[in-house]
C-alpha cells in the first residue's frame, strides 16, 4: 500500500526536530546557522518556514504521478509501488531537468560539486521498506507530522477538519496538486498564506509532454511513407523528363 | 587576394581573446563546478547554455534538413549550389551543441548515459537520441565532402547507396528533435509566462526552425561569397526569402490566433519585461516578413541580408524568450548569466565561425566553385592559404 505524509501546520510549533532528524538521517550537516535557513536545498532537504505565527514545512511532495520522474531521460528518479519517488545518483548525468520540470520546486542541486548530485527528500525509502516511520515523522512532538497509508491519511486528515471545523482552511493540499501527492497539508488559513503554490495545475504533469510525446511514432511511420512518396514521384519526373529529353 | 580581410589580425585578436577567456572559463567549471562559473540556482536551473547554445544552436543548424529535403526529396536542383554548405553549417552546429552539453551537464563524462538508460517518456530522452543519430546521418551526408577532395570513390559509392533512406531519416530525426525541444517546456506550466507557454510549443519551434534554418543558409552564402570572393546565388536566395516571408507570415499568424485562444493578448497591456521582450521578439521576426514580401528587397544583397540577419535575431530572442525570460516571474526569480557563461557561449559561436571558414576553404563547400579560380589564378600555394 502506498505511504504518505500528513502535515498539520495548525499543530506544529516549529521546533524543528524534523530538520535535525532529516538531517541526521541523510548523514548532513546541522547547526544553527542551518536551521535558520528557511529554505530546502542541496544540504537541508526538509525545511520549516515561519509565516507570521504560522509554521510551513517543505519537502518533497511525492506526486502519483512525479513531472521529475517523467522528464528524467536516464530513469534516475522513479516512482515506488511503496510511495516514494527514489534517486539513483549513479545513473544521473546532471541535466537538472527534473529540478526544471517539479511544479513544487523542490529537488536541490549541488552547484559547487564537482562531481554533482541532485539532493531530495526520499520519504525514508529505505526506513520506510522496513516497516518503520519516516524519521521526521518518528522525531515530531506533536503529531504534526504524521505518516502512514496514503488512503489512511486522507481519511485522517477530513476527520480532523470535520472534528474542529473552525480550526482548519477547508481544504487538503496534495489532493489535486499535480495530479495528486503523497504528502498532504492541513492549514487554518489559505495555503498561498503558508507558502505553497497554489497555481500547480489539477492534472497529472506527465501528461502533458506526453501529449505530443506520444504522436512519435505517428510522425515517423507518416513522415517516412509520405518523404519516401515524394521523393520517389519527384525522382521519376526527373527520370522520365530525362529520358523524354535524350528521344527528342 | 590577401586582401580579403582588411581587418583580418583585428579579428584575430578578438577571436585570441575570446578562446583565451573561455579557457580560463573552461578550467574554472572544471576546477568549481557549475556554481563557480554559472548564475544557475535551484530556482533558475537551466540559463544560457541550454537557452541559447542548445536551443539556439540546434535550431539554427535547421537549414542542413530543410535544404536536403528541397533539393533531394522534392528534387528542386536548383537550391544545390547552396546544400552543402547548410549541410557543413548543420553538421559543425550539431558538434558544437555537443561541446556545450559538455559544460553544461553536471556529469559530462556520463553524456552517454541515455543510451543505455531509458525512460521513453522523456522529452529529453527522445532529443538526446535524435540529436545523436541525426549528428550521425550528418557525419554521412558531409563526408562526401572530404571524400571527394581526397578523390575515394569507394566509400562515396557506399554513401550514395544509403543516401535515400539516410536523408529521408535525416529529415524525420530533425522534425522530431527540433518541436521536441519545445515539448521540453510542456511540463512547466505554471512557471512559464503565458504569452509563450501553449500546447503547441512543439510545431512552434518546429516551424521557427526552418525559418531560422533558411535564413541561416542566406546569412551564410552572403558572407562566405565575401570570404571566398565568390558571385552570390542571389536568384536562389531571393526566391529562398520568399519562402521565408511566407512561412514567417504563417507562423506569426499560427501565434496570434494561440494568444486569442488562450486569452493571452490581453496580458501586452501590462507594463512589464515579458511584454517588451515580447514585442521586440515579434517586431523582429514581423519586420523581415514585410521587407522580404517585397520584390526590390529580395533583389538587393544588402537588404536580403539584414532581413535574414533579423529573422535569426527574432529566432534567437524567441528561444531566449521561452528559455530564460518566460520562467523568471514564474521560478520567482531572476536569472542574468554569469561572464563566464556568456564567455563559454561566445567561445562556441567564434569555433563555429572559425571552423566552417577553415573547411569551406579546402573542402568543395561551394560546389559551383569546387577549385575556386582566385587560387588557380594568383597561384596561392596550400601553405599560403593557410596564413591567409
Amino acid at each position: 500500500m502506498p505511504q504518505g505524509i500528513l502535515y498539520d501546520s495548525t499543530l506544529c510549533i516549529g521546533c524543528r526536530s524534523c530538520e535535525a532528524a532529516c538531517a541526521e538521517r541523510w548523514g548532513l550537516p546541522y547547526n544553527e546557522t542551518i536551521a535558520a535557513e528557511e529554505r530546502i536545498s542541496a544540504h537541508k532537504l526538509t525545511a520549516i518556514e515561519t509565516h507570521g505565527d504560522r509554521y510551513s514545512r517543505r519537502l518533497c511532495m511525492h506526486c502519483v504521478e512525479p513531472a521529475c520522474a517523467s522528464v528524467c531521460p536516464v530513469g534516475a528518479l522513479q516512482k515506488t509501488a511503496l510511495g516514494p519517488v527514489v534517486y539513483d545518483p549513479e545513473k544521473c548525468f546532471g541535466c537538472r531537468y527534473c529540478v526544471q520540470a517539479c511544479a513544487f520546486q523542490v529537488p536541490s542541486y549541488e552547484w559547487n560539486q564537482r562531481s554533482p548530485r541532485m539532493r531530495k527528500c526520499d520519504m525514508c525509502y529505505e526506513r520506510q521498506s522496513r516497516g518503520e516511520p519516516t524519521a521526521c515523522a518518528a522525531a515530531c512532538p506533536t503529531g504534526a507530522t504524521k505518516c502512514g497509508e496514503r488512503n489512511a491519511l486522507i481519511e485522517e486528515a477530513r476527520k480532523r477538519m470535520d472534528d474542529k471545523p473552525g480550526d482548519y482552511f477547508h481544504k487538503i493540499y496534495g489532493l489535486e496538486e499535480a495530479g495528486g501527492t503523497s504528502v498532504f497539508y492541513l492549514s487554518a488559513v489559505p495555503f498561498e498564506q503558508i507558502g505553497l503554490r497554489t497555481n500547480v495545475p489539477h492534472e497529472a504533469l506527465p501528461a502533458l509532454t506526453w501529449r505530443a510525446l506520444e504522436l512519435v511514432p505517428d510522425v515517423v511511420s507518416t513522415g517516412s511513407v509520405l518523404l519516401g512518396g515524394i521523393w520517389w514521384i519527384t525522382n521519376r519526373r526527373a527520370e522520365v523528363a530525362k529520358a523524354e529529353g535524350k528521344r527528342k | 587576394m590577401i586582401r580579403r580581410f582588411p581587418k583580418l589580425t583585428v579579428w584575430r585578436a578578438i577571436f585570441a581573446g575570446i578562446m583565451l577567456t573561455a579557457l580560463y572559463a573552461t578550467y574554472r567549471r572544471a576546477m568549481y563546478g557549475l556554481g563557480g562559473v554559472t548564475n544557475l540556482s535551484d530556482r533558475f536551473p537551466w540559463g544560457l547554455w541550454v537557452a541559447f547554445d542548445i536551443l539556439c544552436g540546434v535550431g539554427l543548424a535547421a537549414g542542413g534538413f530543410t535544404l536536403v529535403a528541397i533539393v533531394h526529396i522534392f528534387n528542386v536542383e536548383r537550391y544545390k549550389p547552396i546544400l552543402r554548405p547548410a549541410i557543413l553549417t548543420a553538421f559543425l552546429g550539431y558538434l558544437l551543441v555537443v561541446v556545450a552539453l559538455l559544460f553544461d551537464l553536471g556529469h559530462p563524462e556520463r553524456l552517454w548515459h541515455p543510451l543505455v538508460m531509458w525512460n521513453p517518456h522523456s522529452a529529453l530522452f527522445e532529443v538526446a537520441w535524435c540529436v545523436m543519430l541525426y549528428t550521425t546521418v550528418l557525419f554521412l551526408e558531409f563526408v562526401p565532402m572530404v571524400l571527394e577532395r581526397f578523390g575515394w570513390q569507394k566509400p562515396l559509392g557506399w554513401i550514395h547507396n544509403i543516401s535515400v533512406p539516410l536523408m529521408i531519416a535525416g529529415v524525420l530525426l530533425s522534425t522530431l528533435h527540433q518541436s521536441s525541444l519545445g515539448t521540453l517546456y510542456l511540463i512547466v506550466p505554471e512557471k512559464m509566462y503565458p504569452l509563450w507557454y501553449t500546447p503547441i510549443l512543439p510545431v512552434m519551434f518546429y516551424i521557427s526552425a526552418i525559418a531560422a534554418g533558411l535564413a541561416m543558409t542566406i546569412f551564410e552564402s552572403w558572407h562566405s561569397s565575401r570570404a571566398f570572393g565568390r558571385a552570390l546565388e542571389l536568384p536562389l536566395l531571393a526566391s529562398m526569402g520568399r519562402v521565408l516571408a511566407v512561412l514567417l507570415s504563417v507562423y506569426l499568424w499560427i501565434r496570434f490566433l494561440d494568444l486569442v485562444h488562450r486569452h493571452a493578448l490581453a496580458l501586452l497591456m501590462r507594463n512589464r519585461m515579458e511584454t517588451w521582450l515580447f514585442l521586440l521578439e515579434i517586431a523582429l521576426l514581423a519586420t523581415p516578413v514585410v521587407l522580404l514580401f517585397q520584390k526590390r528587397v529580395r533583389l538587393n544583397p544588402g537588404a536580403l541580408y539584414a532581413a535574414a540577419v533579423m529573422v535569426v535575431f527574432g529566432f534567437i530572442a524567441n528561444r531566449l524568450n521561452v528559455g530564460i525570460t518566460a520562467l523568471e516571474a514564474g521560478s520567482g526569480t531572476h536569472y542574468v548569466p554569469r561572464w563566464s557563461e556568456i564567455s563559454i557561449t561566445l567561445a562556441i559561436v567564434a569555433a563555429g565561425f572559425a571552423i566552417f571558414r577553415v573547411v569551406a576553404e579546402y573542402f568543395p563547400v561551394f560546389e559551383i566553385q569546387a577549385q575556386p579560380p582566385v587560387f588557380s589564378e594568383t597561384g596561392v600555394t596550400e601553405e599560403e592559404r593557410i596564413e591567409v
